[in-house]
């Protein structure tokens, strides 16, 4: 059985939770440090919520470094929105990065405000058509070499994977389709 | 139930397990989103100011609201009069990411409240109980919150509001099936509603704590309690350090199960909201609006 870790500092990681139940996993909540630096994990999952907020908290709860060391020496991760602002190198309209592990530079609620929020049914590579929610969605201005583009929606990536990071501008765990969290478990 | 109200109950699905600040100024803001809040409340005065000064109290200025909404990258929420549509109107042609319909403020009808599924941006409503609850959400509400007694720094509201929702929550989900038309009767709220209670064991939007916290033991009480994030009214910004405050209740709804950490967190926070006991308040605002 894979171990899947959903850092659980702010946001929506529950329903994360119930998809990967679902598909058989056992979930570990990540919420202190301790548990980055004692639990073995298979791969972990970086939710939706304020990316600020989770940035911080990050900090704050010393998780940032041991986190990011995990990612970088190879640990399967998958960021959704909050997420992949995370993961992503640099931010065109926000100062600050994060664990700047993934070659993409991002813009953060891309879309605008919640007027702005949207549902549509979109191809996905390797996929094929899944529903996709974007909620103050980020989306992927440009990409590095490595990075492999999985799906774009009106012009904008919204989803990405470089090695061992799967990233998406949308929430699946917010729809009832499982597709993308089966792709995360078989990149482990 | 339209797409658009998914998305809106969506935006409160990414606010979980987080700490929504009343702010009324941008510099608050600022210092709110420094600290942690996953949202900011506009508004132009504090629920402890708005009880002191008495009188009508009405949706803020427009520009102020908009001025923090530039301050900040989080979502920016605001309060408008129950009854008062209008108001309503306004707050979504300035694109507000939720509008608190609430009590804080005078009610503009002592009847009605606003038709929710008139509109495109999401709101959310206080209830004490179960039914209050449930009607806010089948006029529209995509979030809910305890409605607390607002800007006393007395917790003890929100705590009975937050057992009574979750007891009648499990009253609920032990029925039979053909019990449940009796207690939409009772509850006074649609079938369809109760029927979705009883199969999840939950309510079918998010639900927060508001009204009276003021430290980082009440908001981790409330998290114990079932509460899936908080709102820090006059808590914060009327206390002695309200940027180490506000991050402390930060961390404490993160880790609200680790008394390690509460105990860490609770330590030198500086002067606490000063607060008023329930029996010495005048006015109860947890009682308008039914």
């Amino acid at each position: 059985m894979k171990r899947i870790g959903i850092l659980a500092v702010q946001g929506a990681f529950f329903e994360h939770k119930v998809m990967l139940k679902e598909l058989g996993a056992e979930v570990i909540e990540i919420r202190q440090k301790n548990h980055l630096e004692n639990i073995e994990l298979d791969g972990i999952i970086l939710p939706g919520g304020e990316s600020t907020v989770i940035g911080k908290l990050l900090r704050e709860l010393d998780m940032f470094n041991p986190l990011k060391q995990l990612i970088d020496d190879g640990l399967p991760v998958f960021g959704t929105c909050a997420g992949l602002i995370l993961l992503a190198k640099e931010s065109i309209n926000e100062d600050e990065s994060y664990l700047a592990s993934m070659d993409i530079s991002i813009k953060r609620n891309a879309y605008g405000r919640q007027l702005d929020s949207f549902q549509v049914i979109h191809e996905f590579k390797d996929i094929g058509e899944i529903p996709m929610i974007f909620i103050r969605a980020p989306y992927i201005i440009s990409t590095g070499n490595e990075v492999e583009i999985l799906a774009i929606v009106d012009d904008n990536i919204v989803a990405a994977k470089q090695n061992n990071m799967l990233v998406t501008s949308f929430h699946p765990e917010l729809s009832k389709d499982l597709n993308v969290h089966k792709y995360f478990l078989n990149m482990i | 139930m339209n797409n658009r109200y998914e998305l809106n109950k969506n935006l409160a699905q990414m606010l979980k397990g987080g700490v929504i600040m009343d702010v009324t100024t941008p510099e608050q803001a600022r210092i709110a989103q420094k600290a942690g809040a996953c949202a900011v409340m506009a508004l132009e005065r504090i629920p402890a100011d708005i009880r002191t000064a008495g009188g009508v109290s009405r949706m803020s200025d427009p520009k102020m609201i908009k001025s923090i909404q530039e301050a900040v990258t989080i979502p920016v929420m605001a309060k408008v009069r129950i009854g008062h549509f209008t108001e309503a109107q306004i707050l979504e042609a300035i694109e507000i990411d939720y509008i608190d319909e609430s009590e804080v403020l005078s009610p503009a009808d002592d009847k009605y409240h606003i038709d929710k599924n008139q509109f495109q941006v999401p709101f959310v409503c206080g209830a004490k109980n179960l039914g209050e609850a449930l009607r806010r959400i089948s006029e529209g509400a995509a979030m809910i919150r305890t409605k607390g007694e607002p800007g006393t720094g007395d917790v003890v509201q929100a705590v009975r509001h937050m057992r009574m929702i979750n007891q009648q929550i499990r009253q609920l989900a032990n029925l039979r099936e053909d019990e449940l038309y009796q207690s939409a009767k009772e509850l006074q709220v649609p079938y369809d509603l109760v029927q979705y209670v009883h199969q999840n064991g939950k309510l079918p939007v998010v639900n927060f704590a508001a009204g009276g916290i003021a430290t980082p033991a009440d908001a981790a009480l409330m998290m114990q309690l079932g509460a899936e994030g908080i709102f820090v009214g006059s808590g914060i910004f009327k206390s002695g350090d309200p940027q180490r405050r506000a991050q402390a209740i930060v961390k404490a709804v993160t880790n609200f199960n680790d008394r390690n950490i509460l105990a860490e967190l609770s330590e030198d926070l500086g002067e606490a909201m000063v607060g008023i006991n329930e029996q010495e308040i005048d006015v109860l605002m947890a009682l308008r609006g039914e």
